[in-house]
C-alpha cells in the first residue's frame, strides 16, 4: 500500500507556515523572511517579465480549477470563483493574492499497488497500469537554479517517465499537476512540454487546459480547489486520474481518457515525481 | 539557527566569503565541500562583490513569524556583478522603485533574532545603488 496523509489544521496558521517553510532553504531563503508565497511570487515576476504572462492569466488558472472542483466530492472548496474575485482578494506577496494560493488542508489518500497480472484478483475495478515513473531533483534554493521558472527537474522527470512508458506528452489525455500556486501550474505545464515556454498562461486563459480543452489539467480542481494536504497530494492525484481512466469522473470526465500523467513536487521545484498511468 | 551554527557561518554571512573551485572556476556561495559542477574538493577563498542587480522580487505582505514588525517588506534575488545570486531583503526604497534590473548594493544589516534575549543574526540587505 502507498499511503499519504497530512493533518495541518491542528496548529495555528503561523505554525503551519513555519513547517511548510522547511521545504525552502531555511538558512539562505526563509532566513531573510521570504515565505513560500514569496518564493512563488518571485517566480511569477520572473515569468511575467520574460514572457509577458499577465495577472489575468494567473487568475484564470484558479477560476478553472475551482470550476472543476465543484464536481469533486473530495474537494475542500466546491465553489466557483470569478477572475474579479481572484484579482481583488487579499495580497499575500505581490503579485500573488490569497486566491492564487492552495489552502491549508487535512487529508489522506491510499493506493494498493500489485503486480499487473494479479490485479484482477484484488479488485473488480479496471486495473490501472503504472506505465512510467520517475523522480528528479534540483537545487533547494530558488536563486541557485539555472532558470528560476523553468522547473528543469519536472522536465527531467517527465522525459524519463515518458521514456519508460514508451510515449511522449502528446499521447497524454488528462493531467494532474502540483498547482500549489497558480503560477506553478503555468510553469509546470510548460516544463512538461504541453505548451511552449511562456505560453502556459495564455493556454489557461484560452481554455486549452479546461475539461474539454486540448489537454485537460487538474480536472479534480487541483491543489487550489481540492486542497493540498501536503503528504497526501501525490497519491490523491493518482486517485483522481484513476477515476478518469475508469470512466468514473462524472461531469469532469475526459472522453476516452486512456493515458494520464501526474506531476507532484516539493518546495519551489527542488524535487519532482512524474507518474504515467494507463487504462488496461 | 543555533548559536554554534551562526558563529561558524560568520565568514559567509558577515564578510560574503565564497569558495572558488580551483579546477573549474565556479564560485559557490555559500562555500561547499564538493563542487557541484565538476566534483572537485579543492577550493580557494573568493570575496563577493557588493554590487549587482535585482533579477526578481516581491513584497511580503503576510509576514512569517519573527518578521511581523517589518511587514510589508520587499525581498528579491540579487545577481551580483560576478554572476553569483543570493536572496535578501530589499530596503530603503519605495515599493514602486522595485523593478527587474534595478541596480543594488549590499549593506550589512540585522536580519533576525532569537526572541528578546537570544542571538541576533546579521547579514546583508540590498539597497538601491
Amino acid at each position: 500500500m502507498a499511503i499519504g496523509v497530512e493533518k495541518m489544521t491542528d496548529v495555528s496558521g503561523g505554525a503551519a507556515t513555519y513547517g511548510l517553510a522547511a521545504a525552502s532553504d531555511r538558512d539562505w531563503e526563509a532566513f531573510h523572511g521570504v515565505t513560500f508565497p514569496g518564493l512563488y511570487a518571485m517566480i511569477a515576476v520572473d515569468h511575467m517579465h520574460r514572457y509577458g504572462t499577465t495577472r489575468e492569466q494567473l487568475a484564470d488558472v484558479a477560476v478553472k480549477n475551482h470550476f472543476n472542483g465543484v464536481h469533486n466530492e473530495y474537494a475542500q472548496f466546491r465553489s466557483k470563483v470569478t477572475r474579479e474575485q481572484v484579482m481583488s482578494s487579499t495580497m499575500v506577496a505581490d503579485p500573488l493574492r490569497i486566491l492564487d494560493c492552495s489552502p491549508i488542508t487535512d487529508g489522506a489518500a491510499a493506493a494498493i499497488v500489485v503486480p499487473l497480472g494479479d490485479a484482477k484478483s484484488f479488485s473488480k475495478q479496471r486495473p490501472i497500469k503504472i506505465a512510467g515513473l520517475a523522480a528528479a531533483s534540483d537545487s533547494l534554493a530558488l536563486h541557485q537554479r539555472k532558470d528560476m521558472c523553468a522547473f528543469a527537474a519536472a522536465t527531467e522527470a517527465g522525459e524519463r517517465a515518458c521514456k519508460m512508458a514508451k510515449l511522449n506528452t502528446r499521447d497524454i489525455d488528462v493531467v494532474e499537476v502540483h498547482d500549489c500556486f497558480t503560477i506553478a501550474e503555468i510553469c509546470v505545464t510548460e516544463a512538461l512540454g504541453f505548451f511552449e515556454r511562456g505560453h502556459g498562461g495564455k493556454a489557461a486563459s484560452d481554455g486549452a487546459t479546461a475539461v474539454d480543452g486540448k489537454i485537460p489539467v487538474n480536472t479534480s480542481g487541483g491543489l487550489k480547489s481540492k486542497g493540498h494536504p501536503v503528504g497526501a497530494t501525490g497519491i490523491s492525484q493518482v486517485f483522481m486520474l484513476a477515476r478518469q481512466l475508469r470512466g468514473q469522473a462524472g461531469p469532469v470526465q475526459v472522453k476516452n481518457a486512456r493515458r494520464a500523467l501526474a506531476q507532484n513536487m516539493g518546495g519551489t521545484g527542488a524535487s519532482h515525481v512524474v507518474t504515467i498511468l494507463e487504462a488496461t | 539557527m543555533s548559536t554554534a551554527n551562526s558563529w561558524r557561518e560568520i565568514p559567509q554571512r558577515y564578510r560574503l566569503e565564497a569558495g572558488r573551485c580551483t579546477k573549474c572556476g565556479k564560485i559557490h556561495y555559500p562555500p561547499r565541500r564538493i563542487c557541484d559542477q565538476c566534483g572537485s574538493r579543492e577550493f580557494e577563498q573568493a570575496k563577493l562583490p557588493y554590487t549587482g542587480k535585482l533579477v526578481t522580487y516581491t513584497v511580503i505582505r503576510v509576514a512569517p513569524s519573527g518578521f511581523e514588525d517589518e511587514s510589508p517588506f520587499a525581498v528579491g534575488v540579487v545577481e551580483l556583478d560576478n554572476g553569483v545570486r543570493l536572496q535578501c531583503q530589499v530596503v530603503d526604497c519605495d515599493f514602486d522603485q522595485l523593478k527587474v534590473g534595478l541596480p543594488v548594493k549590499l549593506e550589512f544589516r540585522r536580519i533576525q533574532q532569537d526572541g528578546e534575549a537570544g542571538m541576533i543574526h546579521y547579514g546583508h540587505k540590498a539597497v538601491p545603488a
